[in-house]
């Protein structure tokens, strides 16, 4: 059969040249076009598109007479506009919130999501701390990180609070990027 | 006539090829410690198969994700069965990765000329636990979201790829459709398609060199077929058997409530295969867990790489082994620690079995005549008083309320209640205690709050338990009149018994000798006491006016005690407020066979 047979490989001259090269760039064109416009698409998500993970302005979270006098935290979910590639749905949680009350008109507020690894933090009030039910990070009360072998590189995140109105608590929500000492938006 | 096998091998020189397969030689005859790379084989071509045909179910999307899996595992045919097969035969296969790596550094077939053939099987352990990672997440459910925020958050923390690495995994900054479509992609497509091109240059690369064959030799050569083709199958079949095994004693794999961004799930861990560096994590401080999670594995990654030079030496191949049994030892360790610590967490197992009961629930309603509705089967428990109500219990009412004694999810809180304990509100047991002058005014009811001392308690203590026999009887029909009122979904063969009965008590309740009326409005009956309304007590709309204002004029009025306007002070949601109400009435869609 003519398969067994193997014509001599051709030798150096200028026509091969040509040959040689012009099978190398044409296949290397052919592939470059699918392989450019795909990797287009696969790193897309590197795009910035507003503020990411969380509502771009404050949003109401609850009223001031729902946290207790004595200072003792209560979480909240946050309902803002969650969009989600091409689904955008109002009034969902995107996330939620610690509020304490440390003053007869002033409130801190906490992302519960722990800056480790992003899970969330619970209040445990026999303690009087915040523990993450993942990795065992704890908070004090203020946020500081408690146990100093917490493998939390930063206090939980804080979140600026205005009180509006007939004492409404408004929170400007945001997600940061967990595992980092700094805090830097998601 | 030639035969017909003769014309097609002229065609194909398929004989050739099958003796190439069947008669490779295997030195010292066959042995069942050469059996680990065909299970290997043998499991990935089971999840192909089992991979294949849950793609034709599957859909990857936030809102179809959990849905498809769900309709899988409990409105398909066998589809629980064939899940099951693919979870179970991953976690064999991680097993037999280890063991097959294990023999191969005892046995030496990692030294030249074999180096490329191991690096190929490297990559190819690589390739496979990166399956059961990005496979963990396609469910959607709880435990696959929360461990996948965990995983991909510890990614980021690469030194300068970090960030830009998990925004391309997850297919943005927050976890949604994308990150579905990017796991799914990688599940199905580009990871598997890498593993069969490696499979082709490790088994390739294996038949060039060899088998490695284990030192003395036993027996006198033999080929493939038909000793350790044999021996392959049966260990193939003790794998498969173990699969089945587990598959029909955990009825397949388990589906957790949908995933909810805004639940925490402290149930969440990784995959049992991961719990060690789960664990090692725990022992790196704030800022050095890069150490654990990048630096540690990258390292051990460089020796894995490096073994077949540091096998040159006797003592390099001492180390090597005495590495990967360390290794092994530390992990095995590690994964017993996370266990037991998880095992003595009274937290962490309250948490397992709220995930348990979410899990249970969510397919009772999925079940239900409602399905699940476009929005996904999230909403279907966000909408549930069973799920959520407890919860808003215990946030909002528990402080001071009690529910059988507890918070509502299962605590117990310290203080002694200050509101009276809400379990079975509005029945006829529960207003049999309220107007028990022995009960009304302990803990249990009024004891703990201003209301002890008030008209009500006084009425009780002072004058019924002075009542002479007739009154008596009156007051029975009253209450369970009053208690008709709640139209209770527990009570309804009761009332509709005893429709007669109730009839007389409204009338017990608005005559002269009870003299309700006298403070409190019930139906057209009204003195304007100031008491609460009992027209419609305890019934949802009653409850929720109730919640929403108690210092409404229909009921408390300035006299309430310390219960907050609930909705008139926008502290909860009309919805909210909905669901502790249907809740507190036992008012929930009940699967009919536990009705």
């Amino acid at each position: 059969m003519a398969s067994s047979h193997h014509p001599v490989p051709p030798s150096g001259s200028r026509r091969d040249f040509f040959a040689k090269a012009g099978s190398i760039v044409i296949g290397a064109a052919l592939m470059v076009v699918p392989a450019v416009s795909g990797l287009l698409v696969f790193l897309n998500p590197l795009r910035r598109r507003g503020q990411g993970g969380g509502a771009s302005n404050a949003v109401r979270v609850a009223a001031l007479r729902a946290l207790p006098e004595n200072g003792e935290p209560r979480k909240f979910p946050v309902l803002a506009t969650r969009v989600d590639a091409w689904n955008r749905t109002p009034n969902v949680p995107v996330g939620a919130v610690y509020l304490r009350k440390v003053g007869p008109n002033e409130v801190k507020a906490f992302n519960v999501a722990c800056p480790h690894a992003g899970c969330f933090v619970d209040f445990r009030a026999d303690k009087n701390h915040y523990l993450c039910p993942c990795h065992n990070s704890s908070f004090s009360l203020d946020g500081r990180v408690l146990d100093p072998k917490s493998p939390s590189p930063r206090p939980l995140d804080e979140l600026p609070v205005e009180i509006r109105g007939d004492g409404e608590i408004w929170v400007k929500f945001q997600n940061f990027r967990a595992g980092t000492k700094e805090t830097i938006p998601a | 006539m030639k035969p017909p096998t003769d014309w097609l091998d002229q065609r194909t020189g398929y004989k050739k090829l099958l003796h190439e397969a069947l008669f490779e030689n295997v030195p010292g005859g066959a042995r069942w410690r050469y059996v680990w790379g065909s299970t290997l084989t043998f499991c990935f071509a089971v999840q192909v198969i089992t991979g294949l045909c849950l793609w034709l179910a599957y859909s990857p999307g936030a809102q179809t994700a959990w849905e498809s899996v769900y309709f899988i595992q409990h409105e398909m045919w066998g589809g629980w069965f064939l899940r099951g097969i693919h979870h179970f035969t991953a976690q064999a296969m991680t097993v037999l990765l280890v063991l097959h790596l294990m023999q191969v550094v005892i046995d030496g077939a990692y030294k030249a000329p074999r180096e490329v053939n191991f690096w190929a099987g490297v990559v190819l352990l690589g390739l496979v636990l990166a399956l059961s990672l990005t496979g963990y997440l396609l469910p959607w459910d709880q435990k696959g979201y929360w461990a996948t925020r965990v995983a991909t958050n510890i990614a980021a923390i690469t030194p300068i790829i970090g960030p830009g690495l998990q925004q391309v995994l997850i297919g943005g900054a927050d976890y949604g459709h994308q990150t579905l479509t990017r796991f799914f992609a990688l599940h199905a497509g580009i990871i598997p398609g890498a593993i069969i091109a490696f499979i082709v240059i490790h088994v390739y690369l294996f038949r060039k060199h060899g088998l490695t064959p284990k030192e003395p030799k036993k027996k006198p050569d033999a080929p493939f077929w038909p000793e350790q083709v044999f021996r392959d199958a049966v260990a193939c079949l003790a794998v498969f058997a173990t699969v089945l095994f587990l598959v029909i004693r955990y009825h397949g794999a388990v589906l957790d409530a949908p995933a909810d961004p805004s639940e925490p799930f402290s149930a969440a861990r990784p995959e049992w295969y991961f719990l060690f560096l789960f664990q090692l994590l725990k022992y790196f401080p704030g800022g050095t867990e890069i150490w654990g999670a990048i630096v540690l594995p990258t390292l051990l990654l460089v020796v894995l790489v490096a073994m077949p030079f540091l096998g040159k030496w006797k003592l390099g191949h001492r180390f090597n082994l005495g590495l990967l049994w360390s290794v092994l030892a530390g992990a095995v360790l590690l994964t017993w620690i996370a266990k037991k610590e998880d095992a003595g967490n009274p937290d962490y197992l309250t948490a397992v079995q709220a995930a348990e009961r979410a899990a249970d629930r969510v397919v009772a309603l999925a079940q239900g005549p409602s399905g699940i509705p476009p929005t996904g089967a999230v909403s279907l428990l966000r909408g549930d008083a069973l799920t959520q109500g407890p919860k808003l219990f215990a946030r909002n009412c528990a402080s001071c309320h009690r529910f059988g004694g507890e918070d509502g999810i299962g605590g117990v809180p310290k203080d002694v209640p200050s509101a009276s304990d809400l379990k079975g509100f509005a029945s006829r047991e529960w207003l049999t205690g309220l107007l028990d002058p022995k009960q009304i005014t302990t803990a249990h009811y009024f004891g703990g709050s201003k209301l002890k001392t008030g008209k009500m308690s006084r009425f009780v203590t002072e004058q019924i338990s002075q009542f002479a026999p007739d009154e008596k009887t009156e007051l029975s029909k009253a209450l369970v009149a009053l208690s008709a009122e709640a139209g209770l979904t527990a009570q309804h063969e009761v009332d509709l018994r005893d429709a007669a009965l109730i009839t007389a008590g409204r009338e017990a309740l608005s005559g002269d000798i009870l003299t309700c009326t006298s403070c409190h409005k019930f139906h057209d009956a009204d003195e304007n006491g100031g008491a609460p309304d009992l027209t419609g007590y305890g019934s949802r709309d009653w409850l929720i006016a109730f919640i929403s204002d108690p210092a409404h004029e229909r009921f408390y009025g300035d006299r309430n005690d310390r219960m907050p306007r609930f909705g008139a002070d926008q502290r909860l949601t009309a919805q909210e407020i909905g669901l502790i109400a249907d809740w507190l009435r036992g008012d929930w869609y009940l699967p009919p066979l536990e009705k």
